[in-house]
């Protein structure tokens, strides 16, 4: 080959799919070809981008390698396909979008690049100390989508024309703000104010005057990118008192956002968790606290992490400089209520709360709550899939192509919906509890904005088997009215479903073991589960084991009062007149109807039988004196117990025995060793730690057995109760040690925002051959 | 009694209970069947109204009542929130073989004694002694007519947006009653059922509110099945008010601790109506003023918002959807 045949022209055309459209791919496309002197065009076309493109072999070599390699921070590039074409004309141009092409760019929310950043930052600049200052690496998307394609018109921008220098930087495709569609500036974009019982306050500089109002300890609402927050100076505990009294959230703890300086001096930040931190998602981040954090004890009660954010808009930025000190950050809303993201919402429900409202005019499409993760057994772990995540769409291990597309409904709290086309399933962002109208609300909007989103019409309907979940319900009138199939979805099979799938666990992979340590879910056989071992595939799951099960008296009641449990366990380990006759518990349950709860319990009165994993750390942290009678929020009694949890102790024992063909781990041990360490004094931080381990001990032991019958080396582990960094560490180092390979959730919560991504699985394997 | 046969000896013995209790218009001859003459029905109205159900409760003797006395209430209701005057009741008898006679008695003679009470005649019968296990003690089907009021139209497609929800008292005492009688709860509060025949109570409201849309008596399922169905089947939205709802302190700690929800309690003696906004206090009033209705109650309002759906507005400010069930208060919570 001569230096003649490498230089001759060749034309190819180059076709990729991922996330590539509303990144800034197009553009970035562009400028690659000018930099390598090609010729040609790009399009979008269908979901992929589409190139011509011709020149010398190198330069299509280089362009081919660099496409991937350089790709814009937003994009994912699932696949690229080369096939030979005709020269195209000489020059480079971007072709528009032609009318009827599908379009579904709509990704995730994205926190203020560094380029936006130093421009709002630089006093010489057009867009110094501007709060919407985005290009097409960062800023709103999600968020401000109001239909498809996503374009300008179908934004919540809509009603901002944009002014001749902003429109000029929009058209010019050399532009990082090439056809970014929330592009503005503080000549035609949106502006903020001040305002108090619905008046404006005058204010050369709202900002500034925000600032000073927090700085003063005053509570502001401000809203943001997905919704308002309620906001107060951390470090001032005359405000977080107020805030909690206002807001009637006695001891959840409140989210913090602070700059990345401040953030180091209030939390231990492994390099892992900065990067999290900054990440595009810039999600709250559960921290462990430093010792010395100068931060009021009433900010998050009893807990040994904070949960931190770092500003993600301009807005935000442009606030905590102001105020030079780390802000609560909490969701704005009434006590439980979802996160209001509407003004006049706003204006009605929280002026008992706030003493002022920092508002601005670009409207919010969706309510998108700030996402929450943590860092543990080396990965990130969503415990909420919102704002920065949703709605990134995820792969399904690839033999799910040519699966039927399935709409999944998810569980009753932290409802979440599912769809899945082939092998990508699109999980939605965090929508809510179920049993707030509200929320009701947003879930079917939700669904509808989705399937415009996916382009999707399903054929089957997921829905879990507890007949009274809403979602539950709602997918069966949905399956009813359009002649589709339902399938029921037993809870645990789900979370495990989810945790192999998001593992890339193939459906000709055969089977695996799943833990599912969780709350509560309806199980086949009529009672409730919650502690489970599984032997199982994604059509099917069997369980071979369960926690011995004890009656709920009073059902739901008992997971709202943590002493309820506590008595049912203490009676069926030790025995009720052993129960009476001690001193200690005899004060513990003291002025409680123990013999009501009896009665019900003999009787069966609403006191369904459960083997809860959650229910086991509600009581095991009651008896410590670590739950108050009734819990404020879900979760409560449990984070209590894990974070007085310090250093390593050997496991408490648990006994286990076959029970037909189910094994019954037995927690009757466990209860008469604590009793005998709280009669001796041992530290609480110890018998929290020795509980830990002896879970994941009782449990592992008992998975790893059946494992090794069946010839199986993974171990799936999901439900809400592995959130517990140290139950989810404990358990995935004991597997390891056994040679067993732990399959975890990262992305998917492990809680029942995952939900429904198990659902869809499961649903969609069992319509395969 | 003995099972099966339907000898002489235990002919008389049921003759000799049912005869003494029940002395109908249609009990005059030993016939077959009942008998009314039409014309007499006509002077009530124009339409016949006719339904039947069935009782089971354990345990048969509560406070408040027993299951004859809910057998008669539950149909005479069941026409009476029709607008109905309740004619005559059939009432069929299902015997577990070894229930004591004096039982059996006391049972008749509470039917009696509350068919007297609510107007109507228990006019034609039948019993069956069935093997141990065969039913639980005593089953009773009662079957009733009744005459619609000319003109009166009430139904649970005709509520409209405006309209208010009425109930005419205390919520949740029947289930409450039943669960603390079947339970051995330890509880030191005596709660009765409400059980009562609703029809006089009706008929004051009827004349009080002539724009009445519908009538439902609130019994299993509790008001909360009562408002979803009419919400569904009028195409309108419910707004509820936990701090309006009428309840006694005990029944509300009753539920608090074996943690029910009293929306879903049944009650034997309740109706919830709704009334066009308007006629809301005469109707009231009217209620108020009979011994039945003495605590009633608006207790929500009809809303053009979310067809379909009922929402309550909680004690805490919050909103929460109160849904039917399928299941039977299963938990929730993950
Ligand atoms: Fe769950
Ligand atoms: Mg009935
Ligand atoms: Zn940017
Ligand atoms: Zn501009």
């Amino acid at each position: 080959m001569d230096a003649g045949e490498m230089d001759e022209a060749l034309g190819e055309t180059i076709e990729i799919s991922g996330i590539v459209q509303g990144v800034g791919f197009r553009p970035f496309v562009y400028r690659l070809a000018l930099r390598l002197g090609l010729d040609g065009t790009v399009s979008n076309a269908g979901g992929r981008v589409l190139i011509h493109a011709g020149g010398p072999r190198a330069a299509l070599e280089a362009f081919a390698a660099a496409l991937v390699a350089e790709a814009p921070p937003l994009a994912r590039i699932e696949r690229v396909e080369r096939r030979p074409a005709a020269l195209p004309e000489p020059g480079f141009r971007i072709v528009e979008s032609g009318a009827g092409t599908v379009s579904i760019g709509v990704v995730p929310d994205v926190a203020t690049c560094p380029a936006c950043l130093a421009e709002i930052a630089d006093p010489t600049a057009r867009r110094h100390r501007y709060a919407f200052t985005n290009c097409t690496d960062c800023g709103p998307r999600f968020s401000i989508v109001a239909g498809l394609p996503y374009d300008r018109p179908a934004t919540t921008m809509a009603g901002f024309a944009m002014c001749p220098a902003c429109r000029a930087e929009y058209e010019n495709p050399a532009d990082r703000r090439f056809h970014a569609q929330p592009i503005a500036c503080p000549a035609c974009g949106p502006r903020l104010w001040l305002e108090r019982e619905g008046t404006e306050i005058a204010s050369a500089d709202p900002i500034h005057d925000a600032a000073e109002l927090l700085r003063a300890g005053g509570i502001l609402a401000v809203k943001g990118i997905g919704g308002f927050h309620i906001a107060c100076d951390a470090t001032d505990a005359g405000a977080v008192a107020t805030l909690r009294a206002r807001k009637h959230r006695p001891t959840k703890p409140l989210a913090v956002m602070a700059d990345l300086p401040a953030a180091h001096r209030l939390c231990v930040i492994s390099p892992e968790e900065e990067a999290a931190l900054l990440a595009p998602s810039a999600p709250i981040l559960l921290l462990p606290l430093r010792p010395d954090a100068d931060l009021p004890p009433g900010l998050a009660p009893g807990q040994s992490h904070l949960g931190l954010m770092l500003p993600y808009t301009p807005l935000h930025h442009l606030l905590i400089a102001g105020a030079g000190r780390p802000l609560v950050m909490t969701s704005g809303n009434r006590s439980s209520e979802p996160q209001i993201f509407r003004d006049d919402e706003a204006r009605a429900g929280l002026a008992g709360i706030v003493d002022g409202f920092f508002m601005h005019d670009r409207p919010i499409a969706r309510r998108l709550d700030d996402s929450v993760a943590r860092l543990a057994a080396g990965g990130l772990r969503v415990i909420r899939r919102g704002r920065g995540f949703a709605p990134l769409p995820l792969a399904l291990p690839e033999d799910f192509e040519g699966a039927p597309p399935v709409l999944a409904m998810g569980g009753e709290l932290k409802s979440a919906l599912c769809l899945t086309h082939g092998a990508r399933a699109l999980l939605s962002h965090h929508l809510g509890d179920l049993d707030e109208p509200a929320t009701g609300d947003a879930f079917e909007t939700a669904l509808a904005d989705y399937s415009a989103l996916f382009a999707h019409t399903p054929q089957v309907i997921a829905a879990d088997l507890h007949p009274d979940y809403r979602a539950s319900r709602l997918g069966a009138a949905l399956a009813e009215a359009r002649g589709l199939r339902l399938e029921s979805v037993q809870h645990h099979h789900a979370h495990i479903a989810a945790a192999m799938a998001e593992n890339g666990w193939r459906r000709a992979g055969g089977k695996v073991v799943g833990i599912a340590l969780d709350g509560l879910g309806l199980g086949e056989d009529g009672t409730v589960w919650g502690a489970e071992v599984l032997v199982c595939d994604y059509r099917e799951g069997r369980r071979i084991a369960r926690l011995s099960p004890i009656p709920l008296a009073g059902g739901d009641a008992a997971s709202r009062e943590p002493w309820r449990v506590l008595l049912a366990h203490l009676d069926r380990a030790l025995g009720r007149a052993a129960v009476d006759g001690d001193a200690g518990l005899a004060k513990l349950f003291a002025g409680k109807p123990v013999p009501t709860l009896r009665a019900m319990m003999d009787k069966g009165l609403n006191a369904p039988l459960a083997s809860s994993a959650g229910r086991l750390f509600d009581a095991v942290a009651a008896l410590l004196g670590l739950a108050p009678d009734r819990l404020s929020h879900e979760g409560e009694a449990a984070m209590a117990l894990e974070a007085v949890a310090e250093g390593e102790a050997a496991p408490y024992p648990f006994a286990n025995a076959a029970q037909g063909d189910l094994i019954e781990i037995d927690p009757a041990p466990l209860w008469r060793a604590l009793l005998a360490d709280l009669a001796s004094g041992r530290p609480r931080s110890a018998m929290s730690a020795a509980f830990h381990a002896g879970l994941a001990e009782a449990f592992v032991s008992v998975a790893a057995k059946a494992a090794d019958e069946a010839g199986i080396h993974a171990v799936a582990l999901s439900g809400g109760v592995f959130q517990n960094v140290r139950l989810l560490e404990g358990t995935v180092a004991r597997l390891r040690a056994r040679g067993l390979t732990p399959l975890i959730p990262s992305h998917v919560p492990a809680n029942d925002g995952g939900l429904a991504f198990g659902q869809a699985v499961v649903a969609a394997a069992r319509q395969m051959a | 009694l003995a099972h099966g046969g339907g000898g002489s000896a235990m002919r008389d013995l049921i003759d000799d209970v049912f005869l003494s209790a029940f002395s109908g218009a249609g009990r005059a001859a030993p016939e077959d069947q009942a008998r009314f003459d039409l014309s007499a029905l006509m002077a009530h109205g124009d339409r016949l109204a006719f339904t039947t159900d069935g009782f089971v409760v354990d345990p048969l003797f509560f406070p408040g009542g027993d299951i004859g006395k809910l057998a008669v209430c539950g149909t005479v209701n069941d026409l009476a929130v029709g607008g109905a005057k309740p004619v005559a009741l059939s009432c069929a008898i299902i015997i577990e073989e070894g229930l004591e006679v004096e039982t059996l008695r006391r049972v008749v003679h509470s039917m009696a004694e509350t068919a007297h009470a609510a107007g109507v005649d228990i006019a034609t019968g039948d019993t069956k002694v069935v093997a141990r296990g065969a039913c639980d003690k005593l089953f009773i089907t009662t079957t009733g007519i009744g005459v619609i009021r000319t003109g009166l139209d009430v139904g649970v497609t005709k509520a409209r947006p405006g309209d208010r929800v009425i109930v005419n008292g205390l919520l949740g005492d029947h289930g409450a009653a039943i669960l603390n009688a079947r339970g051995d709860l330890a509880l030191e509060t005596a709660i009765a059922s409400d059980c009562a025949p609703l029809n006089g109570l009706i008929d004051t409201l009827i004349a009080a509110a002539p724009g009445l849309r519908m009538m439902r008596d609130a019994t299993r399922g509790g008001i909360a099945a009562v408002v979803n169905e009419l919400a569904e089947a009028s195409k309108v939205g419910v707004r509820l008010d936990e701090l309006s709802l009428p309840m006694r302190p005990e029944v509300m700690g009753f539920c608090e601790i074996l943690g029910l929800d009293p929306l879903y309690l049944a009650n034997e003696g309740k109706i919830l109506a709704v009334v066009p906004a308007e006629e809301t206090e005469g109707a009231l009033a009217a209620l108020r003023a009979h011994p039945l209705g003495r605590e009633a109650a608006v207790i929500g309002e009809v809303t053009s918002e979310r067809p379909g759906r009922v929402v309550m507005r909680t004690r805490f400010g919050g909103e929460r959807i109160v849904d039917m069930l399928v299941g039977d208060q299963l938990p929730r919570i993950c």
